[in-house]
C-alpha cells in the first residue's frame, strides 16, 4: 500500500522501499510483543499451578482446619495443618526486619539525599549497594554464627536458632531496598517545594520533616511495602537462623519455622510427588503469594491515592 | 563601562545593595550592583535572560545560600544590618523578606496548612484561624477558598495557587516580598489579578518583582532597574545593572542606549 502524491522534477531520485519497512516494523513489533508476553505467561503458569495443587490440598484438608489448628505437623501420623503457626513466625521475622529497616533505611535515605556532601555520598551509596549484593546465604550464616552468639551475651534465654537474630539480619538485608527507593522518592520532591519552605524561614530540618517527607510519603510507603514483601518471601536467612520448629506464638527468642522454611524443608526431603505433604507446600506457597499480592495491591492503591502530582 | 545612574532617594530605604558581586563556582555571574529599594514601593527588575536579575533578587533573602557553589560579595543592608555579615542567620532574614516564585509551589497540604506552616515554624502565638483568614483576604483569595480550607492547595487553579503562595508569604508578616516572575506561568486574567494584588500589597509591603513582561513592569512598578549581560572571552555571561530610575523615566526617557533599545523591544 503506497500513497501517491503528485510527482516533482526530482521524483526519480527518491525510491524508498515503503513495503519492506512496513514489514520490518510489523516483525519487530511481534518479536517485542512475544518477549513481553513471556512474563505474563510465566506469571499465569505459576498462579495456575498454585491454584491447581492448592485446590487438591483442600480436598483432603478443610479450610477450617487450615485456619484454626494450633499445630503444624503435616509430616506426622497425626497430621495437623494450622497455617497460622507458620504465619506467626513469618510475621514475627518480617516485623523485626521492618523495625530494623525502617529507621536504618529511611534515615540513610534522608542523609543521602539531603545532608550528604558528594564525597560522603560517594562512600555511602556504594556501601549500601554492596549490602544489597551480599548473597542471602551469607546473611544466614552471619545471623546464625555471628549475630546470635553476640545477642546471647545481652539477651538471656536466647536460643541458638531464633526469630530475633534472623529478623534483624533480614532487616539489614532489606535496608538497601528501603534506602534506595525512599531516596528516589525524596529526591524527586521538586526543588521548588523546598525553596518555598526555605523562603518562609524554615530550617533544613523543618523543611525535610514538614514538607519533603510528607510530599514523598507515597513513595516511602511503597518502598516499605516492597521491602516487607521481600522479607516475607526471603528464605535462606530464616531457614538457617530461625530454626525448623513450627511453634505458634510470638516469642522471638525460641526456634520457629516460617512459611518459606517449611517449603525448603519439604522440598529438600524425599516427599513423594502427589502425597498430601507434597500438596501442603503448594498450600503454603499459595498463602505466601496471597499475602504478598495483597500487600502489593495495597501499595498500588496507596500510591495512587496519595501521590502528589507535580509537573 | 557603563555607569549606574543613581536614583534620588525620597523615602527610607528598605534594602540597599552595595557593590554586590555574585559568583557561581569561579564564574562571576553578576557584578558591581549598587541599588536602593525604597520602602513601600514596587521595584521591577527587567532585562534579557541571563542578566542576573533573579540572582540579585535571591541575594536579598539569601536564597543563593542554597545553591552549592554560589558566593555573594558586597553588602546588602536591611534594617541597618548587613545580611551577609558574620553571625546573621539566613533563616531569620527569610522570615522578614518573603518570596514568591516563578511557578506556583503550594505545599502538598491543605489550604489552611499552607498558610499556617510558616506561622508555626516561626513560633506564632496568636490565633491561627484569624491569621489564615487575614492572610487569605490579603491575597484576595478568601472568598474563593473560605469553604474549602481543608481541601488540598494543589486542587486550586494556577492563578489561585499563586495567590495562595502570596498569602503564605504575607502570613509570616514580612516587610519585603520578593517576586521572581510571579506571573510567567499564569494566564492573562490570573496575571491581571496578581497585578491588582501587587498594587494593594504596596500599602503594607515593599515589593521587588522580576519580570520578563515589560508591560507588566510599567503597569505595576514605581521604579525599574534594567540589567544587561555581556559575554566574556570564555563565553560566560556576566550580568550588570545598566540603569535604575523611576519607571516612567526608564520607559520613556532612559539615559542609556541599551535601555532604550530593550524597552522599545529592539533586543532581548
Amino acid at each position: 500500500m503506497t500513497t501517491e502524491f503528485p510527482s516533482t522534477p526530482t521524483s526519480d531520485l527518491w525510491k524508498p522501499n515503503r513495503q519492506r519497512s512496513q514489514r520490518v516494523e510489523l516483525i519487530v513489533k511481534l518479536i517485542f510483543g512475544a518477549f513481553a508476553f513471556v512474563s505474563i505467561v510465566t506469571t499465569l503458569g505459576i498462579i495456575e499451578t498454585l491454584i491447581f495443587e492448592t485446590f487438591k490440598f483442600f480436598q483432603e484438608v478443610s479450610l477450617w482446619q487450615f485456619l484454626t489448628d494450633d499445630k503444624w505437623t503435616p509430616l506426622f501420623k497425626s497430621a495437623k495443618f494450622g497455617i497460622f503457626v507458620l504465619i506467626s513466625a513469618t510475621v514475627m521475622t518480617s516485623t523485626i526486619a521492618i523495625l530494623v529497616a525502617l529507621p536504618l533505611g529511611l534515615l540513610s535515605a534522608i542523609c543521602l539525599s539531603e545532608y550528604a556532601t558528594p564525597k560522603v555520598r560517594g562512600i555511602l551509596k556504594p556501601a549500601l549497594e554492596i549490602l544489597a549484593g551480599v548473597p542471602t546465604v551469607v546473611y544466614g550464616y552471619f545471623a546464625l554464627l555471628f549475630v546470635t552468639p553476640l545477642l546471647q551475651k545481652f539477651v538471656p534465654g536466647l536460643q541458638g536458632f531464633n526469630a530475633l537474630s534472623a529478623g534483624m539480619v533480614l532487616g539489614i538485608m532489606i535496608t538497601p531496598l528501603v534506602a534506595s527507593l525512599s531516596e528516589d522518592a525524596i529526591y524527586s520532591v521538586p526543588r521548588s517545594l523546598r525553596d518555598g519552605a526555605y523562603a518562609l524561614g524554615a530550617t533544613k530540618r523543618e523543611t525535610i520533616t514538614s514538607v519533603v517527607l510528607p510530599a514523598a510519603l507515597s513513595g516511602i510507603v511503597s518502598s516499605l511495602i516492597l521491602a516487607i514483601s521481600r522479607a516475607i518471601g526471603e528464605t535462606m536467612i530464616v531457614t538457617l537462623a530461625a530454626g525448623q520448629n513450627p511453634r505458634l506464638g510470638l516469642n522471638p527468642l525460641v526456634p520457629v519455622m516460617t512459611m518459606t522454611a517449611f517449603i525448603v524443608q519439604v522440598s529438600l526431603g524425599d516427599t513423594p510427588a502427589g502425597s498430601l505433604a507434597y500438596k501442603t507446600i503448594y498450600a503454603v506457597g499459595m498463602t505466601l503469594f496471597t499475602i504478598t499480592l495483597a500487600l502489593n495491591v495495597f501499595s498500588f492503591w496507596f500510591v495512587r491515592r496519595f501521590r502528589e502530582k507535580y509537573e | 563601562m557603563i555607569s549606574n545612574s543613581s536614583h534620588p532617594v525620597t523615602t527610607q530605604a528598605a534594602l540597599t545593595a552595595e557593590d554586590v558581586n555574585v559568583y557561581y563556582g569561579s564564574n562571576l555571574a553578576v557584578r558591581n550592583v549598587f541599588l536602593e529599594i525604597p520602602k513601600n514601593r514596587v521595584v521591577a527588575f527587567i532585562g534579557p535572560s541571563g542578566c542576573g536579575k533573579s540572582t540579585i533578587l535571591r541575594c536579598f533573602n539569601r536564597m543563593n545560600d542554597l545553591i552549592p557553589g554560589a558566593r555573594v560579595e558586597g553588602k546588602i543592608t536591611f534594617k541597618g544590618q548587613n545580611l551577609y555579615a558574620k553571625g546573621i542567620d539566613p533563616v531569620e532574614t527569610r522570615r522578614y523578606i518573603g518570596m514568591v516564585f516563578q511557578k506556583p509551589n503550594p505545599f502538598p497540604k491543605t489550604i489552611y496548612e499552607n498558610i499556617a506552616f510558616g506561622a508555626r515554624i516561626n513560633g506564632y502565638q496568636g490565633n491561627m484561624d484569624e491569621l489564615v483568614e487575614r492572610s487569605l483576604r490579603g491575597a484576595a483569595l478568601w472568598d474563593e477558598v473560605k469553604d474549602k480550607l481543608k481541601g488540598s492547595g494543589l486542587a486550586l487553579s494556577g492563578g489561585q495557587q499563586q495567590r495562595l503562595c502570596i498569602a503564605r508569604a504575607i502570613a509570616v508578616e514580612p516587610e519585603v516580598i520578593l517576586m521572581d516572575e510571579p506571573c510567567s506561568a499564569l494566564d492573562p486574567i490570573s496575571t491581571l489579578r496578581v497585578e491588582e494584588l501587587i498594587h494593594e500589597l504596596k500599602q503594607q509591603y515593599t515589593i521587588v518583582i522580576v519580570t520578563h513582561n515589560m508591560q507588566q513592569a510599567s503597569r505595576v512598578s514605581d521604579l525599574t532597574a534594567f540589567y544587561n549581560a555581556e559575554a566574556t572571552e570564555t563565553g560566560n555571561k556576566i550580568g550588570y545593572l545598566v540603569e535604575y530610575d523611576q519607571t516612567q523615566t526608564i520607559f520613556h526617557n532612559p539615559t542609556e542606549k541599551a535601555t532604550q533599545e530593550y524597552v522599545s523591544g529592539r533586543f532581548g
